[in-house]
């Protein structure tokens, strides 16, 4: 099975680790991650206004791209899913934004919303199935109680991004699950970081960074798993350090097998 | 040859202002067959009715057209004028000029030309008219009740009270059905199993009641009038006429781990069980899914420690089939699931409840025996957060119920009430998004929880509860102060909205009763006929209509008793003559009216006829049911080979009608 794949700037600096290790497992769990040829920046931030359209082209390039090699597109970075699943969803509802849209690329063919978006986390419960994951192994991390930190961005607005129950999300739980883990459910995992304030309000992004691992702490976490780059950096610098945060993707290299260690 | 009389009403100025009645009576005096034509005030006073039935008599008129109000209004008024002078009352057409025409035309001129067509109209479909003689069908002097809560009890009080037999058919083993969970009632703070268990006594003892507990109703088939029911009383394994309900067999039961749904599973209950101490009947179930006896074959505890020998392993479930007059839901409400709204953390922490968990934390016959403890460490919480809305009032749909659940505001002021009074050490905040108290001395009860009681109101929704160290951090919003709230709580208190019994909807299919988009039972009229299913026969009781208080459960019970009893104390009933028919010569036995009956009134019948040379030929042809047809025409579009036709409605009435106004 082969996906077109969008890894986003960050993955490509600042967040080498969410890349690297999810390309590895993939790769070990016999599915392709193509990248896509020449693909640029997703906006990074999901224009609200409802007449922002320039914002939102690198994103349907990215859409049409995978669209024209006939593949589902596949994201990692929660930023990057969120901006590209929402702005596929504009595509295919908003008559007026596919127009614009389409009048400023010039594509040769128009797009349409075709494209299926689907989070890596998708593809490893709804492709390969926790079930397998759990049998491809080699490693499990036994004991380790881990917290799923799962962000804004990754579940909402629920409607549109569709993949999990915000208010109760359960695939990173079912994630640690296979790979041998203990899941700690703790009520701030699906809270903002504070993570986008920390340039403006750098006091602000640390108290919220504090209280999602806190609460973390309190619940009995000893370390947190994310799929976002930002809430990685913020949890981390700004946080204070009570707890290890890493990418899903690295914990899940270490189970395979595909990453040598244990932490 | 036809002789038709039409009579144009002003309905005061109603018509007359928009409509220029002598224009219209002079035009429609010129229609083919007409030989009488008039226009009065008011056509349906005395006076009016009067000159109406003196042309009939005086010009031996074959049909009336009367130019008037809705025939919603006043159908049945000139319809019983026209029989007393002797024309059959199918002949009478009633052309509706005021709703379809001068109360929505502004232009008399226009206003006037559209009321001559729609009098040409009428007066072209009453040429085709038949007279038509309703039937009468007997009426089976029994009601049923279908749920066994206070609105069912009460319901079945009162039909008993007017002497009617009624059953009633309650799926869990006990009748009282909500009420009995509940400690206290608003807004006086009575008891509720104090005003409730004399009931179900009262309900029990009555020779007119029948509880047929522990059971479901598995089919209807028949109409208003003549129900025939099938219930199924499902196996509880005790002989109830043996069992003496003395609690033995839940004593010595070794299967202790069974969730006791009394106290929302707050605690336990044996596999044997009597539901709470006031059950009626005071009898005990075996839970089938948690019993090792009836699992393994292994145990008969219970068995041998039954003095009365009621225990029956092999008890089979019984269909009783029976036959009614009248039939009332009242399957009632349950609070949603709070499975979407976990950021209230509910299923995170056990000092997260729902408000009707808290009613048993707080009942004496309850988990805790009445003292408020914290579900998870059993320790007296000092500062607890009720939460309103959860569920409630939610737009889009995706989570949560559109309406308002209405009870939530009065009993979520009493349980922070009760609780400042108990235990005055406490600080409760009530998290709202307006606090809707309408009702007899309701509003009066949520000011004393505010200025006597000193009950926190906070004007805002709770965001996030999150549990941490044996607290649960709460972070609302304070809209009234502007500003964000973070409350270090013990217990939150979620008023989980409320929506109607899973089973109403299948049993709103097995009675053709219509139900909205949020599966509560639709009346009949929304102001007129509150407690009528718009099929007939069919009445509502309490919570399956709406969302209601017990006060206004109760009235609504009373209301659907008297429509009972109007209904059981008719020895027979009027039929409506206007129903369907088919031509058996022309039906090809297709079925597709069948298909489309939403009543049941079509069935198919082998019959023979008489084939070419002195031959016999047996064909499939269809047969509707007068009693049950209620004339809504959908067999009639269904029929291809147009066979089907509606008495009082044919096709070619409507035809007629048609060509007349595009003529």
């Amino acid at each position: 099975m082969t996906y077109s794949y969008f890894p986003g700037c960050t993955l490509k600096t600042k967040g080498k680790d969410l890349d690297l290790w999810g390309r590895a497992s993939m790769e070990a769990l016999g599915i392709q991650l193509q990248e896509l040829p020449q693909w640029q920046c997703c906006g990074a931030v999901y224009p609200q206004a409802r007449d922002e359209i320039a914002t939102k082209l690198s994103a349907v390039r990215a859409l049409a791209s995978a669209r024209d090699q006939g593949r589902e597109l596949v994201t990692l970075c929660s930023a990057c899913h969120h901006v590209i699943k929402r702005v596929n969803g504009d595509m295919r509802s908003d008559e007026t934004i596919r127009s614009r849209a389409n009048a400023y690329l010039q594509l040769e063919t128009p797009y349409g919303g075709e494209t299926r978006v689907l989070h890596y986390l998708e593809v490893l419960r709804d492709a390969v199935g926790f079930e397998e994951l759990k049998k491809r192994v080699v490693n499990p991390l036994t004991g380790r109680r881990i917290g799923a930190y799962y962000g804004c961005l990754l579940l909402r607005p629920s409607g549109e991004m569709g993949f999990d129950d915000p208010e109760n999300p359960a695939i990173l739980e079912d994630f640690i699950r296979a790979i041998g883990a203990e899941p700690v459910v703790y009520a701030m995992r699906n809270e903002c970081c504070g993570g986008y304030t920390t340039l403006e309000n750098k006091d602000y992004a640390a108290r919220q960074a504090g209280k999602v691992l806190a609460n973390a702490l309190n619940c009995g976490a000893e370390e947190l798993i994310t799929a976002c780059p930002l809430c990685l950096y913020n949890l981390q610098t700004n946080g204070g350090g009570a707890l290890p945060v890493r990418y899903f993707t690295e914990l899940l290299a270490q189970a395979l097998g595909v990453k040598e260690g244990t932490a | 040859m036809q002789k038709i009389g039409v009579f144009v009403c002003w309905c005061g100025s109603n018509i007359a202002a928009t409509v220029d009645v002598e224009t219209v009576s002079d035009a429609l005096a010129r229609e083919p067959g007409v030989v009488f034509s008039t226009n009065y005030q008011y056509m349906c006073s005395q006076a009016g009715q009067d000159m109406i039935q003196e042309k009939i008599r005086e010009l031996g008129l074959t049909g009336v057209v009367i130019c008037s109000c809705s025939p919603r209004m006043h159908e049945a008024t000139f319809r019983r004028a026209c029989e007393k002078a002797g024309l059959n009352p199918y002949l009478v057409e009633i052309a509706n000029i005021r709703e379809q025409c001068s109360w929505i035309h502004k232009d008399k001129a226009v206003g006037t030309e559209k009321a001559i067509i729609l009098g040409r109209a009428a007066i072209a479909k009453v040429q085709l008219n038949a007279p038509l003689t309703a039937g009468e069908s007997p009426v089976t002097k029994r009601a049923l009740v279908i749920g066994g809560g206070i609105a069912g009890i009460q319901t079945a009080l009162d039909i008993a009270e007017a002497g009617f037999p009624v059953d009633i058919v309650e799926k869990k083993p006990t009748i009282g059905g909500k009420m009995t969970q509940i400690d206290k009632t608003f807004p006086t703070l009575d008891c509720a199993a104090c005003i409730l268990t004399p009931k179900m006594v009262d309900a029990a003892q009555n020779e007119k009641i029948n509880i047929i507990s522990y059971a479901q109703v598995e089919e209807v088939a028949g109409f208003v009038g003549n129900f025939s029911v099938k219930i199924r009383k499902r196996a509880r394994f005790v002989d109830e006429t043996k069992c003496t309900g003395c609690g033995l067999c839940t004593e010595k039961c070794p299967q202790k781990n069974v969730p006791n749904e009394f106290n929302q599973g707050l605690d336990n209950r044996r596999a044997i069980y009597i539901p709470f101490a006031q059950a009626v009947p005071k009898v005990a179930t075996i839970d089938p899914n948690y019993c090792t006896m009836l699992k393994t074959g292994k145990c008969g505890v219970c068995s041998k420690v039954c003095t009365a020998g009621a225990i029956d392993y092999r008890q089979q479930d019984e269909i009783i089939q029976q036959e009614y007059g009248a039939i009332v839901a009242a399957t009632g409400f349950e609070p949603i699931s709070m499975e979407k709204f976990d950021e209230f953390a509910y299923s995170q922490s056990p000092d997260v409840v729902t408000s009707l968990e808290f009613e048993r934390l707080m009942n004496a016959a309850g988990p805790t025996g009445g003292t408020l403890l914290r579900p998870s460490d059993g320790k007296h919480p000092h500062t607890l957060v009720f939460v309103q809305c959860v569920g409630s009032r939610c737009d889009g749909g995706e989570k949560g119920k559109p309406y308002c659940s209405k009870i939530c505001c009065m009993y979520t002021a009493k349980h922070a009430m009760l609780t400042r009074e108990k235990y005055p050490d406490t600080e409760v905040y009530v998290f709202y998004i307006d606090v809707r108290t309408p009702g007899k001395n309701f509003d009066e009860f949520y000011r004393r929880a505010v200025e006597e009681y000193g009950v926190h109101y906070v004007k805002g929704m709770v965001g996030k509860v999150a549990p941490e160290n044996g607290k649960l951090k709460v972070q609302a919003s304070d809209l009234l102060g502007g500003r964000q709230l973070h409350i270090d709580a013990d217990m939150v208190v979620l008023a989980a909205a409320i929506e109607p019994d899973r089973s109403a909807r299948p049993l709103a299919t097995m009675l053709t009763a219509s139900m909205d988009t949020n599966d509560f039972f639709t009346e009949a009229h929304p102001k007129l006929r509150p407690v009528e299913s718009p099929t007939a026969g069919v009445f509502l009781s309490g919570a399956c209509q709406g969302p209601k208080d017990i006060p206004e459960t109760v009235a609504q019970a009373g209301a659907a008793a008297a429509k009972v009893i109007g209904l059981l104390s008719r020895d027979h009933l009027t039929c409506n003559p206007c129903v369907a028919e088919s031509n058996e010569l022309m039906c090809n036995g297709c079925s597709a009216c069948e298909k489309v009956c939403p009543y049941g009134a079509i069935t198919y019948i082998d019959k023979e006829f008489r084939g070419p040379n002195r031959t016999t030929l047996v064909r499939r042809v269809a047969q509707v049911n007068p009693a049950v047809c209620q004339g809504c025409g959908a067999c009639t579009v269904a029929c291809p080979s147009g066979a089907m036709d509606l008495k009082g409605f044919s096709n070619a009435q409507i035809m007629a009608e048609v060509d007349a106004i595009c003529k």
